[in-house]
């Protein structure tokens, strides 16, 4: 008989963030062969299955025995041991045997026994603890309850002191806390208590209703408000229009950060100096706002928010951030780097070294001020942006402006690039700044720990130098250690961002790292080129080249000798080879597709040729043929790098 | 609707029936109810304690000359410790909050994730800020660690703002407009406190003096925690007065901060002393605990 499973971790209030970790845990559950679907609300991860044994199977377990040439007394007390008698043996080969009978179990008592460490054993982030002291159990946040339902039976365990039954808890305020459930009535018993156990339903509920009062969808905050609220409805308040007078980017990360709000953006028609809309949308965990209160604490607290950013608006408006230079001396950016100060005389040498323009310099100059601006002192998230919104005020020059606003881009892998020329060149100086000054003094990044995000601003180098086609070497922004690391980040780059194969960027990065833009459009021919019929076939050639080469420890140098030359696939190879010299194809699509061409050439030439001549020269002039061809060929990619269909089947 | 004080008493009503001690402020500084012996020392140990207290809590950093209708060079936190935490932790907490007359149905709450960390008193906990229609209106925490001691008896810290919570009640933009008690506004009772003492924090406090003062109760402190290995009746030893001492010097450590003496190489030197001290007296009120059962 299959059975149904139904278990439900009642908990106090989980971190939003943490739960679909949780849950993808949870699907792998082992749950004999069962149906696994999970999903959670913030007081509640629950796992449903279906198809659950009631029993496992009996099953049989062959014992070895003594040898028949022991006699029937050591068999009989082999059989005794094992609590079988004597005439249950069979005789296998030179040995007594036993097959024994084991039978299976009630997949409930199983579950009663694994479910407790299962439970336990989830992974997170950050766990506590609330009872038995410190070496009690861990969890996220305390567990306050539990069902668990084979069948509509009560599954029996206890965890940290609470014991498994069939009764769950509704919405803190709008449901009961005791309301007995079978697996059938559990998820309709729950929305009548006001919890929507499905995410995918309060995210769904969530958007509908935001996007409906004129909501500006921001899906990391979609995803936040899902796992905060148990029943989500959404609300519109209003502010002061007189607000919009301060920055859309403030205004934005109050309401968005600070408060959780959707912003509103104003109609086209209506948009003026700002595309906000005085309005916010606000997602509460109950199920509407009667009275209005809501709408009205909400609006307050926005208020006093606002205020405070004008406030600091204002303050910081009465030192310019060109006087703010000397007061960077005091914000430390690393201990051993010294100060914010020390940084920026660095990042503006920097920054003229690698030829950037006297607005580049002077964003440089400017580009860390707003560190010590009441704004940035409690919006952190928006330094840069204010740092450029002030200098815009003060009247700097757009491209200035511009790039100290854009400078800390790109923040993720998915966050785009600065836009102007400035900002490239100010954001890769002072990545690299930080880079470099990090490694020097042994700060490099080692296995999970990356306390100064070097990753990610070394994935940011990468991405300036590749989509802003800067015309920097790698070779010559780093050397040793930082070097690796960023040619590691380089392969990230293009294998996990862009999406090329392992095999096609080892094959592009071989012979040697070109400017990174050249690096992508090799990799591009490449890609392109890849799923046509002749190209595997000559990758392959290659391989057998190298190897041949390899073997005979050749490293080229002298010329062919024409003279040499056999008739046949021989000079019909070095011919070609010649041409494709000759022609001297620049468009890496085009070249790789003459190099294509060589295919039945070369395959021509393995077939009679033996390379291996017996004569030393004739066998000299072969190698170095294949030698020019290899040499040739990889100027793009080192095709022996690429794993053809061949070798991957083996 | 309830004035301030009303307020105030309606929660110690609330957490007195439910076992609580009330206790009445620590008469030294202090920068949150947390560092209150009250809390700070009856969180450690294998003792069961509740214990509710308002604390005026000084940080003079935050001082604005009484002109900013939301910060405050002190404010008064109520503060709950409920050891160890009763299951329904969650639920009494939400009753306090009806019993004060906020009708939860008819509000939006959230617990939102907020863990506690404080450095200089080597203690940090779980938990979350709670949120009343978008305010956060208290902070909720279980504490794992204090004085760089692992907690026995996870304790349950339940910390109200009551101006913030003062001022969402009586449906006022500034604190200053909240009625203290009737005819009198928190402003009358408070006003010139905030003027003067943002005076004095930021403009006159005298830097020198300061530091030599936190030289002072520090060796004072250091000087006591060396000699409770070798005294003979643990249990008379006045671990409690070094621990004033440690308040003392958080004390002065924030006003030099204020003052803009510390330089950001200096801060964190100074906030180890403090944590040293803290640490120390942490371990010795353990110790003598220990002695005693």
């Amino acid at each position: 008989m299959s059975l149904e499973f139904l278990l439900e971790i009642g908990t106090e209030e989980i971190p939003h963030w943490m739960i679909p970790g949780a849950l993808a845990q949870l699907q792998k559950l082992a749950l004999f062969g069962g149906d696994i679907s999970v999903d959670a609300t913030p007081r509640r991860l629950v796992v449903r299955a279906s198809g659950i044994p009631e029993r496992t199977p009996d099953r049989e377990q062959v014992i070895k025995g003594p040898p028949l040439a022991s006699g029937e007394k050591a068999a009989e007390g082999f059989a005794k041991k094992q609590g079988a008698d004597a005439s249950a043996l069979r005789q296998a080969g030179n040995y007594y045997e036993l097959v024994k009978r084991i039978p299976g179990r009630a997949v409930r008592d199983m579950l009663a026994e694994s479910l407790p460490g299962a439970v336990l054993g989830l992974q997170w982030p950050k766990t506590m603890y609330w009872t038995g002291g410190k070496n009690g159990p861990r969890f996220t946040r305390p567990i306050r309850w539990i069902v668990a339902l084979l069948a509509d039976e009560v599954i029996p365990f206890e965890i940290a002191g609470v014991k498994s039954g069939n009764v769950t808890r509704g919405h803190r305020k709008l449901g009961s806390s005791a309301i007995p459930v079978t697996i059938a009535s559990y998820e309709s018993e729950l929305r009548k208590n006001h919890v929507i156990l499905a995410a995918h339903e309060r995210r769904h509920k969530i958007e509908t209703e935001a996007a409906k009062l004129g909501a500006k969808i921001d899906r990391d905050l979609l995803e936040t408000l899902t796992f905060i609220t148990e029943y989500p409805a959404a609300i519109r308040g209003d502010f002061d229009p007189a607000y919009l007078e301060l920055p859309a980017e403030v205004l934005t990360t109050v309401m968005r950060h600070h408060q959780k709000y959707f912003s509103v953006e104003a109609s086209p028609a209506e948009a003026g100096a700002t595309s906000l809309a005085p309005h916010f949308v606000a997602v509460m965990n109950t199920a509407g706002d009667p009275d209005g209160l809501v709408k009205k604490g909400n609006e307050r607290v926005l208020r006093a928010r606002f205020n405070d950013a004008r406030f600091f608006w204002d303050v910081d408006q009465q030192k310019k951030l060109i006087d703010r230079g000397d007061n960077l001396a005091n914000v430390t950016f690393q201990a051993k780097l010294g100060s914010y100060k020390a940084k920026t005389d660095r990042v503006v040498a920097l920054v003229g070294e690698l030829g950037g323009n006297t607005h580049a310099q002077r964003a440089a100059l400017l580009a860390k001020c707003d560190l010590t601006t009441e704004m940035v002192k409690e919006f952190t998230d928006l330094q840069g942006i204010v740092g450029g919104l002030y200098a815009k005020f003060q009247g700097e020059p757009e491209p200035v402006w511009r790039a100290i606003y854009e400078h800390y881009k790109p923040l993720s892998m998915e966050d785009s690039i600065p836009e102007t020329a400035e900002g490239q060149i100010v954001a890769l100086a002072d990545k690299l700044d930080t880079l470099r000054g990090c490694f020097e003094v042994g700060l490099a990044p080692t296995g999970s720990k990356d306390p100064f995000a070097l990753r990610r601003a070394a994935q940011g180098v990468v991405k300036i130098l590749v989509e802003a086609k800067l015309d920097f070497l790698l070779d010559h922004l780093a050397t040793g250690e930082l070097r690796a690391f960023l040619e590691e980040r380089v392969q990230h780059y293009f294998r996990e961002v862009q999406g090329f194969k392992y095999d096609e960027v080892n094959a592009v990065l071989a012979p040697g790292i070109s400017e990174l833009w050249d690096v992508e459009a090799r990799l591009t021919a490449l890609a392109a080129i890849r799923p046509t019929e002749d190209f595997e076939a000559l990758a392959a050639a290659c391989k057998r080249i190298r190897n041949i080469l390899k073997q005979a420890n050749f490293e080229g140098g002298g010329a062919i000798d024409e003279a040499l030359l056999e008739a046949g696939p021989e000079r019909e190879l070095a011919d070609r080879l010649a041409e494709f010299v000759m022609a001297n194809e620049t468009d890496y699509s085009n070249r790789l597709m003459a190099i294509s061409g060589f295919r039945p050439a070369v395959d021509k030439f393995f077939d009679k040729i033996l390379v291996n001549a017996p004569d030393a020269r004739v066998r000299t002039n072969r190698l170095t043929l294949l030698h020019k061809l290899y040499t040739e060929f990889s100027t793009i990619a080192d095709f022996s790098e690429i794993v053809t269909a061949g070798e991957q089947k083996s | 609707m309830d004035t301030f004080q009303e307020t105030v008493f309606k929660l110690k009503r609330y957490w007195a029936e439910r076992g609580a001690i009330i206790q009445e402020p620590y008469d030294v500084e202090v920068g949150a109810g947390t560092m209150c012996p009250e809390t700070f020392l009856r969180v450690l140990g294998p003792k069961p304690y509740r214990v509710a207290y308002v604390q005026p809590s000084r940080r003079p950093a935050d001082g604005r000359y009484g002109e900013n209708p939301n910060r405050l060079y002190k404010h008064q936190q109520l503060q709950v410790i409920l050891k160890p935490t009763p299951d329904d932790v969650i639920e009494q907490y939400l009753g306090s909050l009806e019993a004060i007359g906020i009708d939860l149905a008819k509000h939006d709450l959230k617990l939102e994730e907020d863990n506690w960390e404080a450095p200089t008193l080597g203690a940090w906990g779980v938990g979350w800020q709670v949120m009343l229609d978008g305010l956060e209106i208290t902070q909720f925490t279980y504490f794992q660690q204090c004085g760089g001691i692992d907690l026995e008896l996870v304790p349950a810290e339940i910390t109200y703002g009551l101006e913030r919570l003062s001022a969402f009640l009586q449906g006022v933009e500034s604190v200053y407009d909240i009625v203290w008690a009737p005819g009198f506004k928190y402003s009358d009772v408070r006003f010139n406190d905030e003027l003067q003492f943002s005076v004095y924090n930021f403009e006159m406090a005298t830097v020198d003096r300061l530091w030599r003062l936190l030289a002072e109760y520090e060796a004072e402190c250091q000087e006591l925690l060396a000699k409770f290995p070798k005294y003979p009746e643990k249990h008379r030893f006045p671990v409690l007065a070094a621990y004033e001492q440690v308040l003392k010097c958080s004390h002065l450590f924030n006003l030099l901060d204020a003052r803009g003496a510390i330089s950001v190489t200096e801060r964190v030197g100074v906030i180890k002393r403090v944590r040293d001290l803290a640490v120390g007296t942490a371990k010795l009120w353990a110790e003598q605990q220990e002695a005693a059962a």
